[in-house]
């Protein structure tokens, strides 16, 4: 031991088990990293939005291109679903606060269905388009078989996103009905919930982009 | 059995090999980690060394002696991907990982679950990508994987496919990496380090870590529209069906341009707490550091097109003035750096040799950036041999010169034994040379029209003698490492031991003892400044008397 190990004995200023003191301040470390790693997600879908978008300004004619034939009712009902899947996933995160886990396991259970739901509504969505990844089934210009490109990966990979969180919500309810979470320690909901509502912005993100734009000719 | 149901561990082993084995297989030690960190990538080093001596050889003297064209194209496409995303990023992260806790009084990463996942993901994604060898051949398309070249037409092998793959394995580890090592840094630190008495190591990997959880998932978007092209029928990048070949460009290096920075921030991280230890003086400007360090990072986001100038497809004038002003931050550092030395109690341990050798090849390596920064000018070099002059500067001289001195300096640190200082002065001096030996050259035969990426060149170019010069520096460098490996065997095995501050340093790291013991620290010395263990050493008095007026309080 050395003479400065000796100086800070004499005045121990904090054990190392304590040395976390800031982890007891502000966000929870845990929610930290969720938000980390959904800031990282958004760049994800930025690279691919920004694919999308390189895509259609280099493409003359009317957008989506002739042929292609996108079913706007479907994405607005799948909309709906993860919006009111986004309501009650935070009314999961209310009753766990209030310390009713009954009702949080309840709340759990009904966005776990919702977003079950939702990716069945994708799957369907994606039976009825008549084009597929590498464009028109029938042929078609063959300029305008980046559509399929762009389409199937933007959605696809949103609904992968979708399925992640359907996975998570699904842990956190397995967790519930075994008696976890409590009105303090419930970090673990609170990040799924994040990631969840994130999930739904990119949806209204790419129903605005895919659907809504191209309708008012933008 | 009511025992055994107590301590169901207690049949197993508690040493010999199998336990030892699983010890390290299993560990979330982020001491541990770093360790596997440091040698998975050397690894990597030693195999991207090799390829590289291999182009070299094929370089020498003109014509094809030794790699056809395929081998060749394969051998510098992963010459630079072992180089790049094996050793430099991993190995940087992987000195951060044992150091960036202690250094900020915390027991651990805030993750160490993930920060084990990030660690594993590594070997794997290496063996696949250098995996391709065995089906048919590697990536051979270059590190920037340019479409259309990786198209599937051009490059039908599986190991193009097991390289996205790969890199994709590895980006995902460097992105968990980023967001432990920003978790940690905000949350964990010890009770009065505040941000802006943060190692300038520690602020360092922070910027670092931004950047890479923002740029490198935009790589992952890329790479997976590339798979998609590939694999599934996508078109992304073929105009023939809409998409934009020079999509790929852009999406490459909106990751790949803040990737440098991110290969270099670390390093000069690391000289910065090696450089004022052995001036004995506080770091020139901390805080004008911490901002050129912000700076560098945010810039690092704007200069992605200027790798595009010949495209034209970019707004040339931002780009190129972008370029110019992300050099100011960066002369902001190098005059830090310079006053730090400036009336220094100077010592030249090896660390520090390494740090003066960082500071004199990262200044070439930023000069002959600057040119290609010029529109005019990178039109005229572009994809010629300067190019490679510069990133081997930039990269080698810079950031490998950078992890050296971090090596000497913290092995006492890892190892609990000092590295020999006489054959670690002469691995300096053989890297010192064999850098200059291999990669001045380059620059002249860049300007006399030498284009990179070629296995041969006509013998009446004029390009024979600084090729032979280049090939004769390879060597060198080659011959440097073997020093070292020699070092770190024979210290390893020593009783040199080091005591827990062998260089009367700065921070907390210093503070416990050489190896830390699990969870690092017993007990923590006051935080005032960025250097508490100065404080304490040379300022007890004011610390006495601070601490009688906290326990006042």
């Amino acid at each position: 031991m050395t003479a400065s190990t000796e100086i800070m004995t004499a005045a121990p200023h904090a054990l190392a088990p304590h040395a976390d003191e800031g982890a007891r301040r502000g966000t929870d470390t845990t929610l930290v990293g969720v938000l980390l790693f959904i800031t990282s997600e958004v760049m994800f879908f930025a690279g691919l939005f920004a694919a999308y978008f390189a895509a259609k300004v280099s493409h003359a004619g009317p957008w989506p291109p002739p042929g292609y034939h996108i079913e706007i009712e479907i994405a607005i009902a799948l909309l709906a679903i993860l919006l009111t899947s986004s309501l009650t996933m935070e009314m999961a995160l209310r009753s766990i606060r209030k310390g009713n886990r009954a009702g949080m396991v309840r709340w759990t259970g009904a966005t776990l269905a919702l977003g079950s739901i939702f990716l069945v509504g994708q799957l369907y969505d994606y039976w009825l388009l008549d084009f597929g990844i590498t464009g028109l089934d029938a042929g078609g210009e063959a300029l305008d078989a980046v559509y399929g490109s762009v389409f199937y990966t933007l959605t696809g990979f949103h609904g992968a996103h979708v399925f992640g969180g359907v996975f998570a919500i699904g842990i956190m309810l397995l967790r519930g009905l075994g008696g976890q979470f409590s009105p303090r320690h419930h970090a673990a909901i609170e990040g799924v919930s994040w990631y969840w509502h994130f999930v739904d912005i990119v949806w209204i993100a790419l129903v605005t982009t895919l659907y809504v734009l191209p309708l008012l000719g933008v | 059995m009511a025992t055994t149901t107590l301590a169901p561990g207690a049949a197993l082993p508690r040493s010999g090999f199998a336990y030892w084995l699983a010890g390290w297989l299993t560990t979330t030690d982020h001491k541990r980690i770093g360790i596997l960190y440091l040698v998975n990538s050397f690894l990597f080093f030693l195999l991207g060394g090799v390829l590289a001596v291999g182009v070299r050889t094929e370089l020498a003297v003109p014509g094809l002696q030794f790699l056809g064209e395929a081998g060749y194209n394969q051998i510098f496409t992963m010459h630079a991907t072992a180089m790049l995303f094996l050793f430099i990023i991993p190995i940087l992260a992987g000195l951060g990982n044992y150091i960036v806790p202690l250094q900020i009084g915390a027991a651990d990463m805030a993750f160490p679950r993930i920060n084990a996942l990030s660690f594993w993901l590594l070997p794997v994604g290496g063996a696949l990508m250098f995996g391709g060898y065995f089906f048919g051949g590697t990536a051979s398309a270059g590190w920037t994987n340019y479409v259309p070249i990786t198209a599937k037409a051009f490059s039908p092998q599986a190991g193009q496919d097991l390289w996205i793959v790969g890199l994709l394995l590895i980006g995902t580890s460097s992105i968990l990496g980023g967001i432990n090592f920003l978790a940690t840094i905000f949350k964990l630190r010890a009770p009065g380090m505040t941000l802006m008495r943060l190692p300038i190591f520690v602020w360092t990997m922070l910027v670092t870590s931004v950047l890479v959880v923002f740029a490198t998932p935009v790589l992952a978007s890329a790479l997976i529209m590339l798979f998609i092209d590939r694999n599934y029928g996508g078109h992304f990048f073929d105009p023939a069906a809409g998409g934009q070949a020079i999509l790929w460009q852009n999406v490459f290096w909106f990751y790949s341009h803040p990737a440098v920075y991110i290969m270099i921030l670390p390093a000069m991280g690391v000289i910065s707490e090696v450089l004022p230890v052995f001036s004995r003086k506080p770091l020139f400007g901390y805080r004008a550091f911490v901002l050129a360090t912000v700076a560098i990072g945010a810039l690092g986001f704007s200069v992605w097109a200027h790798h595009m100038f010949t495209t034209g497809a970019v707004y040339l004038p931002f780009f190129s003035f972008m370029t110019f002003l992300i050099a100011v931050p960066t002369g902001v550092k190098m005059f830090n750096w310079l006053a730090t030395l400036f009336r220094g109690k100077l010592s030249f341990p090896t660390p520090m040799l390494f740090a003066l050798g960082f500071l004199s090849m990262f200044l070439i390596g930023g000069i002959n950036g600057a040119f290609s920064a010029s529109v005019p000018v990178d039109f005229a070099i572009q994809d010629t041999y300067w190019i490679v002059a510069h990133i081997h500067y930039v990269l080698f001289g810079g950031s490998v010169f950078g992890l050296f001195a971090g090596v000497y300096y913290w092995f006492p640190k890892i190892f609990g034994v000092r590295l020999h200082e006489g054959w670690g002065k002469t691995h300096f001096v053989l890297q010192f040379i064999g850098t200059n030996l291999a990669f001045f050259p380059m620059h002249t035969l860049g300007l006399m029209g030498m284009p990179r990426r070629i296995a041969d060149y006509s013998p009446d170019a004029g390009w024979n003698e600084l090729n032979l010069l280049s090939t004769i520096g390879a060597y060198t460098l080659a011959t440097a490492i073997v020093p070292f490996l020699w070092n770190v065997f024979i210290s390893l095995r020593s009783a040199r031991e080091a005591g827990d501050d062998p260089w009367e340093g700065n921070t907390l790291e210093w503070a416990t003892t050489s190896p830390p013991p699990p969870y690092n620290f017993e007990a923590l010395p006051p935080i005032r400044s960025e250097r508490p263990l100065f404080d304490l050493r040379h300022r007890p008095t004011v610390n006495a008397a601070e601490s009688a007026g906290e326990a006042r309080s």
